[in-house]
């Protein structure tokens, strides 16, 4: 039995987005085991953004529902409960159960723990890579200043927080290999830089959950090694769970478990990396072949 | 000629520099004989005769020949570290000051031995504004004219060698010359006159950096752009004005007390607008800008319409007032009665008020939230991707700012004792914002350095009255103001499109703290 059955992280069922007229998304179902590395594929304009946004809760899906567990996964079986009453979210002590599709966007980052990077690079450029690593602890700053009144008066709290926070920040710079870099402005780093910097500056809001949008778009086949190392190094260290939007096939087959397949807004296939790379749905989506010649396509392929 | 100098490490050529200044000399010797060296006069039976000057021209081309020597050692001489200063990021407060120093020394030395000129030569500028009137002689008028020369000079030298370490004292050194203000205003311009200066320079230029400080939170560090900032400031004013008067209660009960409310009606306005961003919070802003100064004109029986409120209670110092009576401040404390001691008060608290709003915004920045406010400017959906809520973020950005704009409202409406809907028009708000985007937004430096110029600027106007004798006695150079202040944003915003000072400082550091150049820094779209 996959991972992904056995131990889900996050559930999607009957994922629906439309915008208008047009279905972006439709009747999406699947789920991210917990420590997997998860990857979502699909041709140009599948919907994988889309499904992004709404577990990330910048989208509002129209229909369906998206489910993530905190701590042991017997908890899954009160989800129906947690459903029907009205609540976002249902935690008890050692589990709890987050639908993010009632969530706004900062509380999925904030209670759920679900961090995001963008496709194009969102960093906070007029601030220093450091700052950007600062900005994202704010809510365990925030609680330690005591929604700054205390911070404002400089008790030693909020001083040994603020430096615990600066000592993560260190932990994350010598991680992405920027230590020398820290008093610079984000903005001046090369574009690889700012690549590993945002996933580390999603890191530093401690998720149980990364979700990186694209992240070895642009860089070159080194770099993108260094990538896959980095991020089997977040599964290993820090025990997050990783999904990922990727076109680029080395990375993916290389350090995924588990793939989704989208095309135009469905899934087309599912499963581990080799089981997907030899789907004819999947080459016939890729290469873009009616299905009857899928066949012949494939024996071309494997040739 | 090889006798090269060293000065502070960099070559000067002593000899080339002579040449230099002897040639200028040549060509000021060709200028001013025809000028300075003849003269004609009227003669008693009113025939104009020839009187040649030689020592007046001596002095003339003397002064150019130094002058021009001087600067060619001092100044341009040092080519290589101007150069330098340009290539390394000089947008700075640093690069700022440098260029402060060198402009106003350039005009002081300029301005000091011109009139020396003149006045050796027979005549003098009219009006001299640095020229103390009265009945001096010309020797001491001329030593006078000699020094501001010479720190004309010395201040050129301190522009181009002013170190980082320098311009770190320039906060220290800044809040020491504005808490010397009032005594350096009293011992310059005598008891009498010291009440203009401080009033109208002093505590006028004050409140708008304060109401500058204040919106700097808003717009210059949350990158929320408001334009009816002033409705706080009429709403501190009139909340002053209105309990002080009804109730009775004390200004220091209700300074803090304004500014509550006036943090009170920011969230009451930013809950509804500050999920609309750009232009359109604009549009939102200023039309509730509108909204509250129509209120105040039209609600006649709270806030006595145009006519305004007038007889407000003065601040006290701790209970004693400022009146002639035996209660009074100056009895007490066995001084002859004037109204400076009053306008010398406002002038201090004005100062802390200031110095506070000051204070808050440089430790803000350093808390959480207030980083989180510099991120929002930088961009909102990273932000909340970070799990910042940004409702609340921008709320706080913005009872903040109306808190300070409610503080600066009720100390206008002391200070005044008569507020109407006047006050608080939308070129109040639009004045408030040009001086924080002029400034260089979320530079507290900025703020200051836009206020002094655009509301000293203006009151510097008022006192030019020597361009009466040249543009004739109907000219007003008052009325222009409009077309100056037009033109000199245009040109600053065409010289400096971000503000005057448009770097960024870094609110934390592992090894050094670097500031990041305003290209980098985003402006904010809500």
């Amino acid at each position: 039995m996959n991972r992904w059955e056995e131990k889900p992280l996050l559930k999607l069922e009957h994922l629906t987005m439309r915008f208008g007229g047009l279905v972006a998304v439709n009747d999406l179902s699947f789920s991210a085991g917990e420590g997997d590395i998860t990857a979502l594929i699909g041709p140009n304009g599948a919907g994988k953004t889309t499904v992004f946004n709404c577990i990330t809760g910048f989208y509002k899906p129209t229909e369906g529902r998206i489910a993530l567990r905190h701590g042991e996964a017997k908890v899954w079986d009160e989800l129906d409960a947690a459903t029907a009453r009205p609540d976002r979210r249902m935690v008890r002590a050692g589990a709890g159960l987050y639908l993010l599709e009632r969530m706004p966007d900062f509380e999925v980052s904030a209670h759920a723990k679900v961090a995001r990077t963008f496709q194009n690079i969102r960093l906070f450029s007029g601030m220093t890579v450091l700052e950007n690593l600062l900005v994202a602890q704010h809510n365990a700053l925030m609680t330690a200043s005591g929604f700054t009144v205390l911070g404002l008066l400089g008790l030693p709290a909020y001083r040994k927080a603020e430096k615990a926070s600066i000592e993560k920040a260190k932990y994350w710079l010598d991680r992405i290999d920027l230590m020398d870099r820290a008093d610079d402005p984000a903005g001046d780093l090369p574009y690889g830089a700012q690549r590993r910097l945002e996933i580390a500056r999603a890191m530093c809001t401690e998720p149980v959950l990364l979700c990186l949008d694209e992240p070895a778009a642009g860089l070159n086949p080194r770099e993108s090694a260094d990538l896959n190392a980095l991020l089997l190094g977040i599964r290993e260290k820090d025990g997050t769970s990783i999904l990922l939007i990727e076109h680029d096939m080395s990375v993916v087959m290389e350090i995924s478990d588990h793939v989704v397949v989208l095309d135009y807004g469905t899934k087309i296939s599912d499963g581990k990396p080799d089981f997907v790379r030899n789907d004819p749905k999947v080459i016939a989506a890729y290469l873009g072949v009616s299905d009857e010649e899928v066949e012949a396509v494939e024996a071309e392929v494997l040739s | 000629m090889a006798n090269e100098t060293q000065t502070g490490g960099r070559s000067v050529d002593i000899g080339h520099a002579a040449k230099d200044a002897l040639l200028a000399g040549l060509i000021a010797l060709g200028l001013f004989g025809v000028f300075i060296g003849l003269q004609t006069v009227q003669d008693i039976s009113n025939r104009l005769v020839l009187k040649v000057r030689p020592e007046a021209l001596a002095v003339i081309v003397g002064i150019i020949v130094v002058g021009r020597f001087l600067l060619n050692v001092f100044v341009w001489g040092r080519e290589p570290s101007h150069k330098a200063a340009v290539a390394s990021p000089s947008g700075g407060l640093l690069g700022m000051f440098k260029r402060l120093c060198f402009l106003v020394g350039v005009v002081v030395t300029l301005v000091a031995v011109v009139d020396i000129g003149f006045r050796l030569a027979g005549g003098a500028l009219p009006n001299m504004p640095i020229s103390p009137p009265g009945t001096m002689g010309l020797g001491s008028i001329i030593l006078i004219e000699a020094v501001a020369a010479l720190f004309g000079v010395v201040l050129i030298a301190f522009g181009q060698n002013m170190t980082e370490r320098a311009a770190a004292l320039l906060g220290p050194a800044g809040i020491g010359f504005l808490a010397a203000f009032p005594i350096i205003a009293i011992l310059g311009a005598g008891w009498g006159g010291s009440l203009k200066w401080i009033d109208n320079f002093g505590i006028q230029i004050l409140i708008y950096v304060m109401l500058g400080w204040g919106l700097n939170i808003v717009v210059g560090l949350a990158g929320l752009l408001d334009l009816g900032y002033v409705a706080f400031y009429a709403v501190g004013a009139y909340s002053y004005a209105l309990l002080a008067k009804e109730f009775g209660l004390s200004f220091w009960i209700l300074l803090p007390l304004a500014g509550i409310l006036s943090a009170f009606w920011g969230i009451i306005l930013g809950f509804p607008v500050l999920r609309l961003r750009g232009d359109y919070l604009a549009i939102v802003t200023l039309a509730f800008g509108e909204i509250i100064r129509m209120v105040l004109v039209n609600w006649v029986d709270f806030s006595g319409g145009y006519a305004g409120i007038s007889g407000i209670p003065r601040p006290t110092l701790f209970g004693i007032p400022f009146n002639a009576t035996d209660e009074g401040f100056a009895a007490r404390f066995g001084l002859e009665f004037s109204p400076i001691y009053r306008t010398i008060f406002l002038y201090y608290l004005i100062l802390c008020l200031a110095l506070l709003t000051a204070f808050v915004t440089v430790r803000m920045r350093r808390m959480p939230v207030g980083r989180a406010w510099e991120a929002l400017r930088e961009d909102e959906i990273a932000c909340r991707s970070l799990g910042i809520n940004t409702t609340n973020t921008k709320l706080t950005a913005f009872a903040l700012g109306a808190m300070f704009g409610g503080f600066a409202g009720s100390f206008f409406s002391a200070r005044q004792g008569f507020i109407s809907p006047e006050s608080f028009t939308f070129i109040e708000s639009a004045q408030i914002l040009a001086i924080v985007v002029l400034g260089g937004m979320g530079s507290l430096y900025g703020v200051v350095i836009a206020a002094v110029v655009l509301v000293g600027g203006f009151e510097i106007m008022r006192e030019l009255d020597f361009l009466k004798q040249i543009f004739g006695n109907d000219f007003d150079p008052a009325l222009y103001r409009g077309l100056i202040f037009g033109a000199s944003m245009v040109v600053i915003m065409l010289w400096k499109p971000r503000g005057l000072i448009s770097t960024r400082t870094p609110t934390a550091f592992l090894k050094e703290r670097k500031t990041v150049s305003g290209d980098l820094v985003k402006e904010g779209h809500g």
